[in-house]
């Protein structure tokens, strides 16, 4: 959702904006990113100055978060740089508890001054919210790490990069992609540098630099005397990599189906660009559509990750279950009663899903949570039974349990950090199984690559996916191209009819980069691994129309 | 800083443009105050205030462009800001699709901003908070909801003498209303840019009926019904026509208005001849900014009038391409009505399915504007014009594109907003037949 912001800044249509309140910060040129305005021991400095005027004023707790927040965003269309954009923002916010009540204050201006006055603002607002206090807030112990490092172990810092080389390889792949048949392409690379600095009462200061870089594009193929169309994706996924992302290797490339090439921990942007066109062709010429009924599916994981995000990642948020989002992205069918049962069978025995905050090259991989919590992995499905969710300081003591799971997370020093989707992925299969030989196991299927359109209820039941490719499954061959496919199932029932998962060779990560959560709304990055998975008798619609 | 006075305004950005070496530039900022107060489970649960201001310079030379910004405001920094966009604009590509920016418009005088709004204290926040929780504690509901409320001001000056300037107050309410058992769900939104005109209590009143009505929902079949859509729940679907109203999206024959043999649709009547789509700037239910962020003027627009497509939106290189004058995307729009009131049209319903809120809109189709989605919080079954029970949530896929050719009734149009984008809207209830759910959903 918040792409909409990036896509405004790109075309620069501010100026006329009635609440013009962007969360990404303020265009910067490129020289501008690399100047670091503040050094560990001047943040240091001005975090005690936000801890003691809290203590001072009365809060029993305070946490401060020093943020630089760098993006690049470059877009492009066929032979052109539409335009390339900097932004960086740069300021501090304040957490205190006081009378048992949160209160949070931001400011740009990181000086001793500012920062002590944005501290007196967040506990007056706590203690003015304090009389809709029902119970005083609870936070679950943690210890104090003292001065500490964390930084994505990248190889390339896509910050250093010249944009000309950037924008040279955009340009390269939307050359392959009209060179084979695309009538219109448009790419695009997103870049995001995350300098944060927390402290709190509790006695941690950690430094932390945190990178992610997704490359994507849009092949368009046209038919302008049937007035079809239809769009191509890219099949990368959003990483928590530097640039060497966008630097191909051999080993990183998986064979997909009809051609399709998947990709690991590298991504080949050209090569895909001219997969795509040649794809978005076939579609609009010899692909047919799909006929509705019952399937075996074949999920790759590019396709499967926001299938995974949608009806698991987001259902076992516990502060959704509890009610703290049900104005806007909702509640949840899991309950804390189905948790407590220690048998709700959320999928079948082959179903094994957990969360993990340390995941190399993953989008949500830090060394601590926007509350000092040091990163972990914990299991959420455990032989498809529904066992443990995710929760932070302040809420999971409502589970019984007296340790905050670390996911907390706020998308900038201005907004107040809460309980965000750590990297939720499905466990591969532990025999050896690829790909190829599941597809000779299905009579009657669709394998389906690469994400599309989805949607789900509120109470995460109910949802609809498509994809980027679709091929049909005959007798265990490739029977060719298939368009107008969704698949309509119920979360339980869906990972119930888990029939078989491959094996550890075929596990990679799927990314999603602009998750959004909560009001006034936050986005998020994180990515969701699995091995390609087959699951039965999914009913399929045709999403074909005629105006 | 704080909101700038127009005079304020071009003091400044003239002091900018002073600066400028460039062969030209163009000076934009914005900026204001927002607070908000967010609760569920009947409590507050975050609260803040965020108070922002942002340069912006673009300086050109030729057909290469460079931008920066800067939210300090001292000379040293306009002075550096100026500088390096020019910097930039001799390190850019050139962009062949580069515009010369406007001479000077003639804009109308915008009525976007009213002082209740922009002086709304702390206290008044929290006190229409406290109104709407006092209304679910006193029916024993749990009520989440977010009121949030903007002050805003922006301006742009180029080196050609175009000056622009407006201000805006907007407030939105929204207020999901629960039964305790979580069984039943209610909701109501509501958007003003004139504070004294929401009245949260009531629309608490409506989502706590809505919730306590909806409990012990019945399931029936997916299908083909009618359904009347509330404005909520109709402005969702409805801002996707306008969304794709892009003329080099259908030039280019990659949007919902293309058609065969390289065409498209402008001219055609595509809905039932009761639609009427237009945008109008000084609307006094509906107010918005009079010019754009390149400094076009905003004018009223009919975008589909009794059914045809009038006009699509251009972007300034666009429109220059084809020749035809550059009409901006508008920033809201508003569908004529009728005059019956909701219960009229239940009451006028034999058979059908009153659905409040639609929610989590994706597109499955850009070719036929093909949606999907899900009813939310309150669904009824009428018949013989009386809501007889409330339904189990459905999910439907649906272009409305296709649903306003199925057009039966459009009720009085109000204003409201659109839980996807948060726009704000005039648009009427209306009754469409054959609208397509696709299957059910146990969600509440």
């Amino acid at each position: 959702m918040k792409r909409r912001d990036f896509v405004q800044l790109a075309g620069l249509g501010i100026g006329g904006m009635l609440l013009p309140f962007s969360t990404l910060g303020n265009p910067v040129p490129v020289e501008a990113m690399l100047d670091s305005p503040l050094d560990t021991s001047q943040k240091k400095q001005l975090a005690d100055v936000a801890l003691n005027t809290a203590k001072a004023a009365g809060a029993t707790y305070a946490d401060i978060r020093i943020g630089r927040y760098l993006n690049q965003f470059i877009t492009t269309r066929e032979n052109k740089v539409q335009n390339l954009v900097n932004t960086e923002s740069f300021g501090a916010g304040i957490r205190v508890i006081a009378n048992g009540t949160w209160g949070f204050a931001a400011t740009n201006l990181v000086t001793a001054d500012g920062i002590r006055k944005a501290t007196q603002q967040a506990v007056a607002i706590a203690k003015a919210n304090s009389k809709f206090q029902k119970e005083p807030v609870r936070l679950a112990p943690v210890k104090g790490h003292g001065e500490v490092t964390w930084k994505t172990p990248i190889q390339k810092n896509a910050f250093e990069v010249p944009v000309s080389e950037k924008t040279d390889l955009l340009l390269k792949a939307n050359a392959a992609a009209l060179q084979n048949g695309a009538s219109f392409v448009n790419s695009n690379l997103f870049q995001i540098n995350e300098q944060k600095y927390f402290a709190s009462t509790e006695g941690s200061y950690i430094d932390q630099d945190i990178h992610r870089i997704w490359p994507t594009f849009t092949v368009s193929a046209i038919d302008r005397a049937s007035g079809k169309f239809k769009t191509r994706d890219a099949l990368s996924a959003p990483m928590g990599m530097g640039y060497e992302y966008m630097i191909p290797k051999a080993e990183d490339k998986v064979k997909g189906i009809a051609g399709t090439m998947l990709y690991r921990n590298s991504y080949d942007i050209v090569e895909d660009a001219a997969i795509a066109a040649k794809q978005a062709k076939e579609m609009i010429t010899t692909a047919k559509s799909v006929e509705p009924g019952k399937y075996d599916l074949v999920l790759e994981p590019n396709h499967l990750g926001l299938t995974i995000h949608e009806s698991v990642g987001h259902p076992l948020e516990l502060d959704r279950i509890l009610g703290y989002e049900a104005n806007y992205a909702g509640t949840s069918f899991a309950s804390l009663e189905k948790l407590k049962s220690g048998n709700f069978k959320y999928g079948s025995n082959l179903v094994n899903i957990f969360a993990d905050k340390q995941q190399p090259g993953s989008l949500g991989a830090v060394g601590y949570d926007d509350e000092g919590v040091k990163s972990r992995r914990w299991d959420l499905i455990k032989d498809g039974i529904f066992v443990n969710v995710q929760a932070i300081r302040d809420q999971v003591h409502m589970l019984g349990q007296n340790e905050s799971h670390g996911c907390c997370y706020s998308q900038s020093w201005s907004d107040v950090q809460f309980q965000r989707m750590p990297n939720v992925s499905l466990a591969p299969g532990k025999d050896p199984y690829s790909p190829e030989q599941m597809i000779k196991d299905v009579e009657k299927g669709i394998y389906i690559a690469g994400r599309g359109s989805f949607s789900i209820d509120q109470q995460r039941y109910n949802f609809q996916f498509g994809g980027t490719v679709f091929y049909e499954i005959k007798n265990g061959q490739i029977a060719g191209m298939l368009n107008d496919v969704a698949y309509q199932s119920n979360t339980q029932e869906f990972w119930n009819s888990c029939a078989k998962i491959c094996d550890e060779k075929d596990y990679r990560l799927f990314g999603s980069f602009f998750d959004g959560k909560g009001q006034p709304s936050q986005v998020s990055a994180v990515s969701h691994g699995s091995a390609t998975t087959r699951f039965n008798g999914v009913n399929v619609i045709n999403t074909g129309r005629t105006i | 800083m704080p909101i700038l006075t127009k005079d304020e305004a071009q003091a400044l950005l003239k002091k900018v443009l002073s600066y400028s070496k460039a062969e030209q530039c163009e000076v934009n900022i914005y900026g204001g105050d927002s607070g908000n107060i967010r609760y569920a489970r009947n409590s507050v649960s975050t609260s803040g205030n965020i108070s922002q201001s942002t340069l912006i310079v673009s300086s050109a030379f030729g057909k290469k462009l460079g931008t920066a910004t800067i939210n300090e405001f001292d000379d040293a920094s306009l002075q550096k800001v100026v500088k390096r966009s020019e910097e930039l604009a001799q390190l850019a590509p050139e962009n062949p699709e580069f515009v010369p920016f406007l001479e000077p418009q003639k804009y109308a005088e915008p009525i976007t901003f009213v002082q209740a709004t922009a002086s709304i204290t702390p206290k008044q926040r929290t006190d229409a908070v406290a109104q709407s929780l006092q209304v679910s504690k006193d029916n024993k509901q749990v009520a989440a909801g977010f009121f949030e409320d903007n002050k805003a001001f922006s301006a742009m000056m180029n080196s050609k003498g175009l000056f622009a300037y407006n201000t805006a107050t907007n407030v939105n309410f929204s207020v999901t209303v629960r039964t305790a058992d979580g069984k039943g769900s209610g909701y109501a939104t509501r958007g003003y840019n004139d504070f004294t005109k929401l009245d949260t209590k009531a629309a608490t009143e409506i989502a706590t009926q809505k919730s306590m009505k909806s409990a012990a929902a019945k399931a029936i079949e997916p299908g083909k019904y009618t359904v009347i859509l509330e404005p909520a729940a109709a402005a969702v679907l409805l801002e996707r026509i306008l969304f794709d109203l892009d003329a080099r999206q259908a030039d280019e024959g990659r949007s919902s208005f293309s058609k065969a043999g390289g065409k498209t649709r402008l001219g055609e009547k595509l809905m039932d001849e009761r639609v009427t789509i237009y945008s109008d700037p000084l609307n006094p239910e509906l107010p918005t900014s009079t010019w754009n962020g390149d400094g076009r003027p905003h004018e009223k627009t009919t975008w589909i009038e009794k059914g045809v497509v009038k006009n699509f939106s251009y972007s300034r290189y666009w429109a220059q391409k084809k020749n035809v004058k550059a009409i901006p995307s508008p920033n809201s729009f508003i569908m004529e009505g009728g005059t019956k009131s909701l219960q009229d049209l239940i009451a006028g319903t034999k058979k059908g399915i009153l659905v409040t809120r639609l929610w989590y809109i994706r597109d499955v189709d850009p070719q036929t504007l093909l949606l999907t989605g899900l009813t939310r919080d309150g669904t009824f079954y009428i018949e013989n014009g009386k809501i007889q029970y409330p339904i189990k949530n459905f999910r439907f896929n649906e272009s409305p594109i296709i649903m306003l050719n199925n057009l039966e009734e459009l009720g009085a149009v109000e204003r409201t907003v659109s839980v996807e984008s948060n726009n704000n809207y005039l648009i009427p209830p209306m009754k469409i037949r054959d609208f397509t759910f696709t299957s059910l959903s146990d969600a509440i």
